[in-house]
């Protein structure tokens, strides 16, 4: 779930566009557009406050087979919470499963990584090696 | 006497808004602006306007800017409008800030620390000269990218100080907080609301508060402990799942401000701590938030209360620009009535005066 809702509706189309057809589904419910009241911890590690609302939509879909598939993700795109629902929906068909994990979320999460990985590579360019004057602490 | 409403106008309301339109596109001559422009290269403006507005989507933001031509009170006016028309539909989990994906993270307390001085795209050490380069499309340069990233999560500043027992640990998980969305403000407000208040109030109004403190009105002796911004994960657990489940990133900047403390009767000499988290990178938001935060705390910790900023009633009430401007601008707004309604008590005061004096 947490590849899915990285993933732009570009990519999950690309990736899908080399699987299988994701199978027929019913939708049950939306996709919906609301909202999430995101809470912080005072201090940082200490109780709950409410920081503030981000945006989320949301998705339920049910497969012919008969597994329901849901999806809640950040922003505002229901074309994209559709397709993680249908994906959630499938990767619970043992005959979807290892297809799906192998053709869509594996090659997303290592893209996903990636771009952390070069994120973080970024900040630690900007790391600060500070010079020590050895000699003035003897 | 309270407002009175007044009809008519329609007309030169319609012309002025069609005015209002044409200004805002500007000069035709002139590309109009796209809003994904905005969300990518007027960051700042845009996670302001999520901070102030209260609610974290960058393209709405984004659309707000351009609709009130970047002026950020009325973007967030906007988001806070666009709120109201959803349903809240979950709360996340409380986010775990100590698993932020770094892209900046530095202290002015401790130099040589686990995981170092992070600089990321800071405008620390600019020169702040206009750089007209900037006139012309330049070409992209890329970000270098070679240092070797960190794989560990970095630990907060804090917990050096905590392992010795020097500063003041995280209070205890006190339950569902308050939410200022959802219930009147009463006083004395617990620091979950007044922590919402702050991470949806002002930049401004914060900033000129903190810096009070800074100048003497309230002073606590702060040193910025830790500032850090990256991505947090979101996490939500949906009733009709019954697990957690990750929807996706934040960008957050917080603040750890560690302030002196002599002690009291109860406890002893030890640092305490103001804390400051918005959307976004808002450093000075952040930074300002979490003096503000420990100036409120005045009363908890024993303190003479004698400062605006350690006034929890009056900052809690007036740092949402959103109401400010509310109750500040509707003083344009047709008080025919009421004013002739003092002018008429003026013109009979005076009259009566006069009366009196000619008597006496």
């Amino acid at each position: 779930m947490a590849v899915l809702a990285r993933a732009s509706l570009a990519d999950l189309t690309e990736r899908l566009a080399s699987s299988p057809a994701l199978p027929d589904h019913v939708v049950l419910r939306g996709p919906e557009e609301g909202l999430v009241m995101v809470r912080g911890r005072i201090g940082g590690g200490g109780g709950g406050f409410n920081l503030g609302e981000m945006t989320v939509t949301r998705c339920t879909v049910r497969t012919r087979g008969g597994q329901v598939g849901h999806a809640t993700i950040a922003g505002r795109n229901g074309a994209c919470a559709l397709l993680a629902a249908r994906i959630d929906a499938a990767l619970q068909d043992a005959g979807f499963h290892d297809i799906l994990l192998a053709a869509v979320i594996a090659p997303l999460a290592l893209r996903q990584e990636a771009a952390r990985t070069q994120q973080a590579a970024r900040a630690a360019a900007t790391k600060v090696d500070f010079f020590t004057l050895q000699t003035m602490r003897a | 006497m309270a407002y009175v409403a007044v009809k008519g106008g329609e007309r030169a309301i319609d012309a002025a808004h069609a005015w209002l339109a044409t200004v805002r596109r500007g000069d035709p001559a002139v590309t109009e602006i796209d809003t994904a422009q905005i969300r990518e290269q007027l960051g700042r403006a845009v996670d302001r306007v999520m901070a102030e507005g209260s609610l974290y989507d960058p393209d709405l933001a984004a659309l707000a800017i351009k609709q009130a031509q970047g002026d950020l009170i009325e973007a967030a006016f906007l988001l806070r409008a666009y709120r109201t028309t959803l349903p809240r539909l979950a709360h996340s989990l409380p986010l775990d800030t100590a698993a932020m994906a770094i892209h900046r993270r530095i202290s002015a307390v401790f130099k040589d620390l686990p995981g170092g001085q992070v600089l990321g795209p800071t405008y620390d050490y600019t020169h702040r000269l206009l750089d007209f380069a900037l006139q012309d499309a330049a070409p992209i340069t890329a970000a270098p990218a070679e240092g070797a990233a960190a794989t560990e999560p970095m630990q907060r500043v804090n917990d050096f100080l905590r392992d010795e027992g020097l500063i003041e640990p995280d209070g205890a998980d006190t339950g569902t907080p308050g939410d200022l969305t959802r219930e009147p403000l009463r006083f004395p407000a617990g620091r979950d609301v007044r922590l919402q208040a702050l991470a949806r109030g002002d930049e401004g109004f914060l900033l000129a508060m903190g810096y009070s403190t800074q100048r003497g009105y309230g002073g606590s002796h702060p040193f910025a402990g830790e500032i850090r911004m990256g991505t947090v994960s979101v996490i939500i657990e949906p009733a009709e799942l019954g697990f957690p489940i990750d929807i996706g990133d934040l960008v957050l900047t917080e603040c750890q401000m560690v302030n002196q403390f002599k002690g009291s009767k109860t406890v002893p000499p030890q640092f305490t701590r103001g804390y400051g988290l918005t959307f976004g990178h808002g450093e000075r938001k952040a930074m300002a938030m979490a003096l503000v935060d420990r100036a409120m705390r005045a009363e908890e910790l024993g303190e003479d209360v004698t400062a605006p900023a350690q006034n929890v009633e009056f900052v809690v009430y007036h740092s949402d620009n959103i109401e400010g401007t509310g109750f500040v601008e509707h003083l344009k707004l047709p008080h025919y009535v009421d004013f002739q309604s003092e002018l008429e008590t003026i013109r009979r005061m005076r009259a009566e005066a006069q009366h009196a004096e000619a008597g006496a």
